[in-house]
């Protein structure tokens, strides 16, 4: 059976392999392609026709605060999670139809690249945006910070993800996307097996959005371990700032992996490299061993934060001190490093035989217990306390119930002889599903509830909200509990057609739930549209609408381009909430300039060249690959000629704002 | 939003601002995350090494009936590359000494003679490089022969940036003279520069030494 | 709880620390410089010379040699001590000496495993296979 209808030879010097097959074929790309285009266009005139463009560019796209920053990635994260959802609900759609002879809407090509996008985009340009948006967001004005330690690069980080980000979507209009699942495992993914530009789309969308991650994790260590206001010792930190510390730290240690081994990918299919060949003394092994040395720390770069936004929400809303912080904060740690030591447990069966697979399997199991501490911590922080079925609280108790589930399925499959049976079946999909829709997405849900309002300064409507919990909650269970029964009866992953019909219902279900989940997804779009819509009415002008504990609750929503006036000085764990009680009032005299840095355009512009440079090499465009690289080198060392990059605030306009602020106060009758 | 409830407290507020907010706030040095931000990046860069070290360690052996590192490595050829790469990093040191002197001309002078020591290196390795080629022994040829390639390199790329980046700095140097902001870039270069070193000392030791073992 | 005055952390305001890493003096350097070249001639003349007849204990020794003058780098060129960053430096650089530890001898162990239980086997091999 062909991979693929034709062989695609063409090329030319001007445009590389880039002819007219890269046109799809597909009629429902096809389609998508007309309405995006049309969207797309409406778009632009929409910017154009209201002169937004200038604003756009100054006050978002070139801006260095971290609060604009943090927002754009949520936003991007947004965008790039109704793409990944459409992708779920065509592969839900497509195996609840494929049974009896009927061979689906779907052909294999288009559906093995459905599959590879939905992973690489849920995982790369949906749950490290959102994650890393929330960090950035919040952890400076945690810290008593005014930024991040590198705003510059905290910028151009966001643009590379958005590039990389770009690329793929690129790939469903001009030419594929891989077709090899969101790892990519070679021999398949070698180019005798994959000789289009499918695996290139996504060797270049990784290795530019891992630019941007890898910087964003080193801005972010520094800026907690450096720019904490005084008083703030490490001990005394936000649960929300010790996970995202840990968080980055796997970042920075994860990612360089990730970024080594899709260069070995890169050389062996641009140069004839033997890295993972199947002759000449390559290893395809050796890529899955090292990819998952990657990929098993990433997973705790993903759930880490919303660890922390957990323990926040938690201790917020139970109106309690969280319970045990010092050892959550260990926990934390020993989870960080026991991160390490798992990745095996990804591919039991590949044959490393019984002494290696009992040690993986035992730490595997080992590292279940600190995230089992934690949920006891939360527990009993909630034990005796006066609970408030907030929104973020609601999606918290959620995830409570979910991911325990979905962790004890993960200690199921710790056990190799288990695993040896249920490797790569529905089972294991539903695992991961489950921890990271059950922990991450729901975490996520959680935390912009809960920090919408600081973000925006009004609150985000309830009954929406509560129509997308309800929708969400019992669709992921509908969607994802058949998988557990079907993969215990040996149903494989990634299947497009079945040819036992007596399964089919457990599809059904399955699609059953996802349709539900595009509810739940369709009422959280209407609750922000009604919630903007409805802003008036939902605002907060006291900047604490929850009774919060820590620092980012003390200052105004939004807070202000400087976040604080004067750095807060910390004496206590919860530094807001012992502010409170100790009943200092905030300064309203005795202001100074504060120091700022300033916009640029060049994040934006290098992570342009970074797209061409990435599209040039998938096209084998070689001239544009040349201009774009020397364009990148030659750009960034300008940029760095530009010595003053900074400004000072004017006292006046800190003065106009904290006034802002007090009458804001005043008229919320605090 | 109010305090939970109105503690008693012998503070007034005056005093209790000053307890909780900075008000004499003076403006953080710039640039005082930077050399703990290239540290950090530095052994973000070393794990990418780690890598290419295992794989070299995986398929070292793979020669596919090609050539292994007894045909092909001299080691006298190596042995002068490396004592180029020491050299580079004591005249780096120099030129890190004048600048504490604040002596713009000194500090460029020895930035250019580590940049020839630099050149020198990277030379010799295309010379090694080309010569190996010529004989066959392609990267193509084997997994060993990749993974040499790769590890050797990928030190060699970091080099050619090392000294991209030290030319640009001298000619901001120039410019603007030894300011804070060009000693931190410097400082950043050091750092980077004899960290190259330490990897050379990982690539001679595993891959040449051993391989002639 | 309020009584107390705030003290500045050390971690935030660094000033006296603002070059992260210490400077190195001229001593520093050619000490440093005559060691790496001492403890680099050493290994390459053992395996040039082939001096040491067992070939594991001069991988031994060469390894050895690496990695003290890895040391000597890290202190005379790098300027590496406890007190840069307030010990952040250091911690950093044992967690990725750790994390590298944990990689490559994983790897390695792992790979080697695989190699044995799944590269082809000869016919010769599968017959004797229980």
């Amino acid at each position: 059976m062909a991979i693929e209808a034709e062989a695609h030879n063409h090329w030319s010097p001007l445009l590389g392999r880039l002819w007219l097959d890269a046109i799809p074929q597909e009629p429902i790309v096809l389609a998508t392609f007309v309405v995006v285009m049309l969207g797309g266009a409406a778009l632009v005139a929409g910017l154009t026709y209201f002169k937004l463009w200038g604003y756009l560019w100054k006050e978002w796209f070139t801006s260095v605060d971290h609060k604009k920053i943090g927002i754009m990635y949520m936003i991007l994260g947004l965008v790039m999670f109704l793409r990944g959802f459409a992708d779920a609900i065509m592969m839900r759609a497509q195996q609840a139809m494929a049974f009896n002879g009927n061979d689906g809407y779907l052909n294999a090509h288009h559906y093995d690249q459905v599959f590879t996008a939905h992973g690489v985009i849920m995982i790369f340009f949906v749950a490290m945006p959102f994650v890393t948006g929330l960090m950035n967001y919040i952890v400076p004005l945690q810290i008593g910070a005014r930024d991040v330690s590198f705003p510059f690069l905290n910028n151009f980080s966001f643009w590379m993800t958005t590039a990389g980000a770009v690329l793929t979507m690129m790939s469903l209009f001009v030419g594929e996307f891989a077709q090899t699942g969101w790892l990519a495992y070679p021999p398949l993914s070698n180019l005798a097996y994959s000789p289009w530009v499918g695996v290139d789309y996504y060797i270049w969308s990784l290795q530019i959005a891992g630019v941007g991650t890898l910087l964003s994790g080193v801005n972010l260590v520094c800026t907690i371990v450096k720019m904490r206001a005084p008083g703030m010792t490490m001990m005394r930190m936000p649960v929300f700032t010790w996970t995202s510390l840990c968080t980055n730290i796997l970042i920075v240690a994860a990612f360089p992996v990730l970024t080594a081994v899709m260069t070995m990918l890169t050389v062996d299919r641009y140069l004839g490299f033997n890295f993972f060949s199947n002759d000449f003394g390559g290893s395809p092994m050796m890529y899955v061993n090292l990819i998952w040395i990657w990929g098993h720390p990433e997973v705790y770069i993903l759930i880490l934060p919303l660890f922390g936004v957990f323990s926040e929400v938690v201790s917020t809303f139970s109106g309690k001190r969280l319970f045990g912080y010092s050892s959550m904060v260990y926990a934390t740690l020993v989870i960080t490093i026991l991160s390490y030591l798992v990745w095996l447990h990804h591919f039991f069966t590949m044959g490393s035989g019984a002494s290696v697979n009992s040690f993986f399997g035992i730490t595997t199991m080992v590292i279940s217990i600190p995230t089992g501490a934690k949920l006891f911590n939360w527990l009993f922080t909630m034990y005796r306390g006066r609970i408030r079925y907030e929104l973020p609280m609601m999606w918290t108790v959620a995830f409570m119930l979910t991911f325990t589930v979905g962790g004890m399925t993960g200690v199921l499959l710790a056990v190799p002889p288990a695993d040896f049976v249920l490797h790569n079946s529905l089972f294991l999909i539903a695992h991961f599903h489950n921890v990271i829709i059950g922990g991450v997405l729901f975490g996520i849900f959680a935390a912009i509830n809960f920090w919408w309002p600081k973000a925006f300064g009004f609150k985000l409507n309830q009954f929406w909200g509560k129509v997308s919990f309800w929708l969400w909650v019992p669709g992921f269970w509908f969607a994802f509990m058949p998988l557990y029964i079907l993969g215990l009866m040996g149903v494989t992953r990634r299947m497009r057609v079945f040819d036992d019909p007596s399964i089919q219902i457990w599809f059904v279900i399955a699609a059953f739930g996802a349709v539900m989940i595009a509810g739940g997804i369709g009422a959280m779009l209407v609750q922000f549209a009604v919630s903007i819509w409805k802003r008036e009415e939902l605002k907060d002008e006291t900047g604490d609408p929850w009774n919060g504990r820590t620092l980012e609750w003390s200052t105004s929503s939004p807070p202000p381009e400087y976040n604080f006036a004067f750095t807060p000085l910390v004496h206590d764990l919860d530094a807001w909430d012992d502010m409170k009680r100790c009943g200092v009032q905030r300064p309203t005299s005795g202001f100074r300039p504060i120091h700022m840095p300033s916009g640029t355009g060049t994040g934006l512009i290098l992570a342009g060249l970074s797209t061409a440079l990435g599209f040039a090499m998938i096209w084998y465009i070689w001239w544009l690959a040349a201009v774009s690289f020397a364009g990148i080198i030659g750009y960034a060392i300008f940029h760095t000629f530009n010595y003053k990059r900074d400004y000072h605030i004017p006292v006046e306009t800190v003065e106009a704002t904290e006034a802002e602020r007090t009458r804001q106060l005043a008229a919320a009758g605090a | 939003m109010t305090a939970n409830t109105a503690p008693t407290h012998t503070l007034d507020q005056a005093q209790l601002q000053a307890a909780f907010y900075d008000l004499n706030e003076h403006d953080h040095p710039e640039g005082g995350s930077t050399m703990l931000g290239f540290w950090v990046y530095l052994m973000s860069d070393c794990l990418i090494f780690a890598m290419l070290f295992a794989a070299y360690g995986v398929l070292g052996g793979s020669l596919a009936a090609g050539p292994g590192p007894k045909d092909l490595f001299e080691l006298p050829l190596v042995a002068l590359n490396t004592a180029m790469l020491l050299f580079s990093s004591i005249t780096y040191g120099f030129a890190m000494l004048a600048m504490e002197k604040n002596n713009k001309g000194a500090t460029q002078a020895w930035l250019l003679v580590t940049a020839v020591f630099g050149a020198c290196f990277l030379g010799i390795e295309l010379y090694e490089f080309s010569n190996l080629i010529h004989e066959g022994a392609t990267p193509m040829r084997s997994g060993f022969l990749t993974a040499f390639f790769s590890l050797v390199g990928t030190h060699g790329l970091h080099v050619t940036f090392g000294l991209i980046w030290l030319f640009t700095l001298v000619v901001q140097v120039g410019k603007k003279g030894l300011i804070p902001a060009n000693k931190r870039r410097l400082m950043c270069l050091s750092l980077f520069w004899h960290f190259l070193d330490v990897i050379w000392i990982g690539v001679f030791t595993f891959v040449y030494l051993m391989g002639m073992l | 709880m309020a009584n107390e005055h705030a003290h500045p952390n050390p971690a935030a305001h660094d000033h006296h620390d603002e070059h992260g890493a210490s400077h190195g003096s001229m001593r520093e350097y050619v000490v440093g410089f005559l060691l790496s070249v001492v403890l680099t001639a050493i290994p390459f003349w053992l395996v040039m010379t082939g001096a040491i007849p067992d070939k594991q204990t001069t991988a031994l020794v060469i390894m050895a040699f690496a990695v003290v003058q890895i040391v000597v780098h890290m202190i005379y060129f790098l300027h590496m001590n406890t007190k840069s960053e307030n010990g952040w430096t250091v911690m950093a650089l044992i967690f990725t000496i750790v994390l590298v530890i944990i990689t490559l001898s994983g790897s390695l162990w792992v790979m080697f495993h695989l190699n044995t239980n799944m590269m082809p086997m000869s016919v010769h091999d599968m017959g004797q296979l229980p």
